[in-house]
Parts: C-alpha cells; structure tokens; sequence
C-alpha cells in the first residue's frame, strides 16, 4: 500500500469516528495542560520565595545577643549579653572577609509631622546598612560618616512612613518630630513590600546608630550586628570568622559556649523554603493525579472502541489489507491525536500561566522539561492504547476478526 | 477448461473448549472457469467454513488447495491477504461495510490497499463498478441510508471492483427479502454471462436455480454434485413478479 494512501486511510478513519477522536484528544489535553499547569505554579511559589530570600540583603549575616540553643542547653536568661559599640569597631577592624557591617539599634515611638502622627519603630543604623539590606532610595540621600560622628538628627524614612505623614510630596527637606526630638528629613526609600518574615521593610525610620543611641533610646547597647560578606561563596568562612572575632570580644574561653547567636540569609529563611518545597510536593501529587487520569481517560476510549475496531479491521482484512497496513493505520492514528491533544494542551497551559500571571497573584513559570514530559507521556499512552488492540487485531484470522463480538 | 478451484482432502477443525469439532471431513471440489456454483447444506453442515477457506479468509487444518493452479498451503499471511485482494471479491451475508463511510468510499477501499497498483484511477473505476451494480445515483450515501439490497449491491461492487477472476458470496441474500434477493441473483447471473466464476453458499433450493451446478454438503463432506437442469433466469423471475405486482396493484385500483 503506498504511504499516501495510509495516511489518506487513517485521517479519513480519524474523521469518521469524531466523537471518539475527540474524547480521547479530550484526555490527553487534560493530562498534558493539568501537569504543565500545576508544576509551573509551584515552581513560580518557589521562586518568589528565592527571590524573597534575597530581598533580605545581599550575603546578610545577623548577629543576635543571646546564648545559641543549638549547640545544646541554653545558658538561660541570666547570660544575656548585648553588644557594644566596641564590639562593632572590633569586627571593623579585624574581620576580612566582610564588606560592610551596620549596627542596629531599634528604638520606636510617637512620630510627629507633615500636620500628623504616626507610630513606628526607629533604627538606627551606619551608612552601609543600605548596602547591607540591598536597600534603594526613592529621593534624597543617606547620612554619612560624620554625621554618625557628630549624631546629626537627620533621618531616612520608609515609604509607608512618609506616605501617612506626607502623603503626594517629596518630604525631603522636612522637619518632624521623633518622640519630642527633631529631625531632618534627607531621605526616602523605594517602597519594598513585606519582607520574609511577614514584618513591613516600608514601615521604619533609618537614623545614624549613635543618633538613636545617645537620643533616643538613652542607652548604651547594640541590638543586633549587620553585616554583609564579600560574597556568597565565602558567606560560610565570613559567618566563622565574625564568630571567633566576638568570641575573643567577649573573652570567652575555648569550650564555653557562644554568649551570641550567629545566623547567615540562608539559614533564615530555611522554614520559609521548607514550607514552599511541601507546597511544590503537594501540586506536584495533584499533577501526576491528574496525568493518570487523562491517561486512564484515553485509555478507556482507546480500549471500548476496540469491538467496533477488530470488525473494522475483519473488514479491511477480507478485502486484503495487509497486517502491516492495520498497524501503520492504527499507529498513525494514535499518533494524530496524541500530537494534536498535546499541542493544545500545551498552548492551553500557555494561555491559562498567561492569565495566572497577568490577572492574578499568583506567580507561574514555564518548566520546558515538564512539557517535554507532559507530551511524551500521554502521547506513550495514547499510543501504546491505540495500538495494542490493533496489534492483536491485526494478528487474527480475517473472519475470526469479523466474528468478534 | 481452466480450473480456478481445486481442493484435495481438506479438513478443518475447531475446538470449542474441550470439544473438538470436525466442520469438514475431507473434500474434494474442483471448479472450472466460468460457472455458477451453488454450495447447499443445512446449517452447521461446513459450508460457510467451506466457503471460508476458498476466500483464503482462513486455514485448512490439512488437505490441499490450489487457486488458479497455485498451492496455498505454505503461503505466508501477506500473500493470503494479496489473494484476498487481487484474485478473488468476497460478499458476506451481512455485507460487512465500514459505517459513517460513503459507498464510494467503500467500494475505492480494496484499490487503496493494492500493492501492485493495478488502477491508476482508483475513483473512477469505483464509480464504475458501482454503476455496474446499478447503484450510480446512491453512491455517496453511508450504509445506513440505504436499505439492505442496495448495501449487498454496494457489497457485490466492492467485490468486483479489482476486476477479479473469481467471486465467493456466503448467503449473500440471507438478510434480504424474496424479491430482493432474485434482483441479487440476477446481478450474479449478469456478472457470470460476463465469464466470472461465480460459488455461492446459500440454503434456499429456489435460489439454487440459478446456479448451473449444485454441490450439497452435510456433517463436512460433499454429498451430493449435479449440473441444474431446468436453470432459472433471474432477471425474467424479476419481471414477472413485478407484472404480477402491478396486476394485483390494477386489480385492487379497479
């Protein structure tokens, strides 16, 4: 039989039976866009993670006062230690493997200005603490070194902050209140959305850390230690070398037990990633639910038709069709369809991460492998159920293949 | 004369779980070119199997059979389905057509699976055929607009269609109605005039008439073979069942 022939054949057989084309495309469809689907919303969860991961800062390394729990039992509440300004000089002058380091000194109260109030926390912080968190500025520019120095009552405020107090104008310039002390205004950040952690990043004021120390909260302590290694592969190394660095600043001897805690970005956000794997897990299930009950779909057309199809097959038989022709008839079928349900499942997929993305708030993303996998499975399957039958159909006597019921 | 059929000692046997049946028992049957056999039997008596083999629709358990002189024993599937295709239309009492296909369709159906490609314009010579059978005005109406008579014509078209040497029908008006049936019968009577072989299988001795020899068959073994006497011509059967219908129809208008 010429191969023109064949294919004439097969699409006319195609035609002929539209309803059982169609459902069978029908299942590989629904296998094919329902994977696609799945996977690239988990997979865009994933990444808004990773890139909430890196939004902390850049090669962020936060020291925390406090004894760490994980090298055994807590030294308890009685051991609690804060960090001082020395501490701070200390690791500017020893440490090598970092490029910038910021103390925090957190502070908060009544702010006053613009004709309103507004309640928030206030952080005081060295100039590189922008370059830390990978902050940007909106308008205006950060305090400097000698403003550090000479404790200027200046201050950079977060987007949230000077939206409620200045809401439409550029404040920079302006004078407010922070809990009865005045300060300038030389700054905006761009607005950053929540942080990793749930907490706004928009709802804060920045001023130089001995500003905050010495005129607002009066005290003489450190919260927490900011720094930012010189780079991710030697965030490991910088982690170490900041510990041994407070370890000597605080005398500890060897074999005692850290009286600080020391955490790197990645281990931060280690809960947060664990949960977003589960999440990737669950519609990664959902998914292969879903492809095997597309593959089961065409599976069940694919094997009822098969009376109709072995006296098909009788017919074409008597009348001298080959065993081969039955079987490149019954392969190019199989093929047909699963290709056309492939494509569209695949362009549905498309459409449907389009609108997820544009009209949405979810994030979804392409994964070019899934689709590969997606196509090729239904595609064995639909083919594999089309063909099966046929073979052994192909294999009988013509008039045991007319015969069957 | 040319022999087109020739068996020697075929036996066919099935098993239908522990129980073996022997449908045939060891026939012998030689048909020359350019008659009109008519094979009798009851039902179960191995005709259809007999008929079966001949169509090389399937296997002789032992014996020999030779088509147009050639052995057919040792041939491969292949070559049983170009025998199918080339040498010999088939007509099956339920007429075996594809559904949702037009007659047309049907009929062009054995031209697309020949591999020598004998006809260059497998279209037309379908169309041919089916004006062949009278049915020029119904072909490309699917099987179920058409009634039964028309379906076996189309049948009977696709048998014809690769213009074959040879042509087998197992109670080809099984399904159909008196008047019907003898309209069929003429058709074959027609196409054997022509100098095709004809062997059909049927249990009607009224329709055996038109045949020119009658071969009987009963528990799988030939029991009887004679040349028909009085033959009867379908075609003026025809005519006067549809004088007298006519009549009856004047008669009841009068």
């Amino acid at each position: 039989m010429k191969s023109k022939n064949l294919f004439k054949v097969a699409f006319k057989s195609l035609l002929k039976a539209r309803m059982r084309s169609l459902l069978t495309t029908l299942g590989i469809i629904i296998g094919v866009s329902a994977v696609i689907i799945m996977v690239a919303v988990g997979e865009g969860a994933q990444r808004e993670i990773e890139e909430q991961i890196n939004s902390l800062g850049s090669n962020l390394i936060v020291i925390f006062p406090g004894a760490s729990r994980s090298g055994g039992v807590s030294r308890g509440a009685g051991s609690f230690n804060r960090f001082t300004m020395k501490d701070l000089e200390k690791i500017e002058e020893q440490a090598t493997l970092i490029k910038a380091v910021s103390p925090v000194v957190r502070s908060g109260g009544q702010v006053i200005g613009g004709g309103t109030n507004w309640n928030t926390g206030i952080y005081g912080v060295s100039p590189s603490y922008l370059e830390i968190r990978d902050w940007e500025l909106e308008y205006g520019e950060i305090f400097t070194e000698r403003d550090e120095r000479s404790r200027s009552k200046v201050c950079v405020l977060g987007s949230e902050v000077a939206e409620n107090l200045f809401p439409n104008q550029n404040p920079v310039g302006e004078m407010i209140r922070i809990v009865n002390t005045p300060f300038k205004v030389i700054g905006v950040l761009k607005e950053k959305g929540q942080s990793a952690m749930g907490s706004s990043n928009d709802d804060l004021i920045l001023a130089p850390s001995n500003t905050v120390l010495y005129r607002l909260s009066g005290g003489r302590y450190i919260h927490f230690i900011y720094a930012s290694a010189s780079s991710l592969e030697k965030i490991d190394a910088a982690q170490e070398e900041l510990r041994q660095i407070m370890r000597a600043a605080h005398n500890i001897d060897f074999g005692e037990d850290d009286d600080f805690t020391i955490r790197n970005q990645t281990e931060i956000t280690e809960a947060a990633s664990e949960s977003s794997e589960v999440m990737t897990m669950l519609l990664g299930s959902v998914a292969a639910v879903s492809l095997i009950v597309g593959g089961i779909g065409i599976m069940n057309i694919m094997l009822v038709s098969v009376t109709e199809r072995t006296r098909e097959i009788g017919i074409r038989l008597s009348i001298g069709a080959r065993g081969s022709d039955i079987l490149i008839q019954f392969l190019l079928e199989a093929i047909v369809l699963s290709l056309i349900g492939g494509i569209l499942g695949i362009l549905i997929s498309i459409f449907t991460i389009y609108l997820l993305n544009e009209y949405s708030t979810l994030t979804a993303e392409l994964n070019l492998f899934v689709v590969a996998f997606a196509l090729i499975f239904s595609g064995f399957v639909g083919v594999f159920f089309g063909f099966y039958p046929a073979r052994k159909a192909s294999a009988l006597n013509p008039i045991d293949a007319l015969r069957y019921e | 004369m040319k022999k087109v059929i020739e068996t020697k000692q075929i036996t066919k046997n099935f098993s239908l779980g522990d129980v073996k049946v022997h449908a045939l028992r060891g026939v012998d049957l030689t048909i020359n070119e350019g008659e009109f056999v008519a094979i009798m039997g009851a039902s179960g008596s191995g005709k259809s199997t007999l008929m079966n083999l001949l169509g090389c629709l399937d296997q002789p358990t032992s014996g020999e059979y030779f088509l147009n002189g050639i052995p057919t024993g040792n041939m491969t599937k292949n070559q049983y389905a170009d025998i199918r295709n080339q040498n010999i239309g088939f007509v099956f009492q339920g007429f075996n057509l594809l559904p949702r296909t037009t007659a047309l369709e049907n009929v062009e159906l054995p031209l697309l699976y020949d591999r020598n490609n004998r006809i260059q314009n497998p279209m037309d010579q379908a169309k041919k055929s089916l004006i062949r059978v009278g049915l020029e005005d119904r072909m490309n109406h699917e099987p179920n607009q058409l009634s039964g008579g028309q379906q076996q014509r189309v049948a009977i078209a696709r048998a014809l269609v690769n213009n074959p040497s040879l042509i087998l029908a197992d109670e080809p008006t099984g399904n159909l109605d008196s008047v019907t049936s003898v309209d069929v019968f003429s058709l074959f009577q027609d196409l054997n005039d022509r100098g095709i072989t004809v062997v059909i299988v049927t249990h009607e001795r009224d329709f055996a008439k038109y045949a020119k020899r009658i071969v009987e068959v009963k528990d799988g073994l030939i029991v009887n073979d004679y040349q028909v006497e009085h033959r009867s011509i379908a075609k003026k059967d025809l005519a006067e069942i549809k004088k007298e219908t006519t009549e009856t129809v004047t008669e009841n208008n009068s």
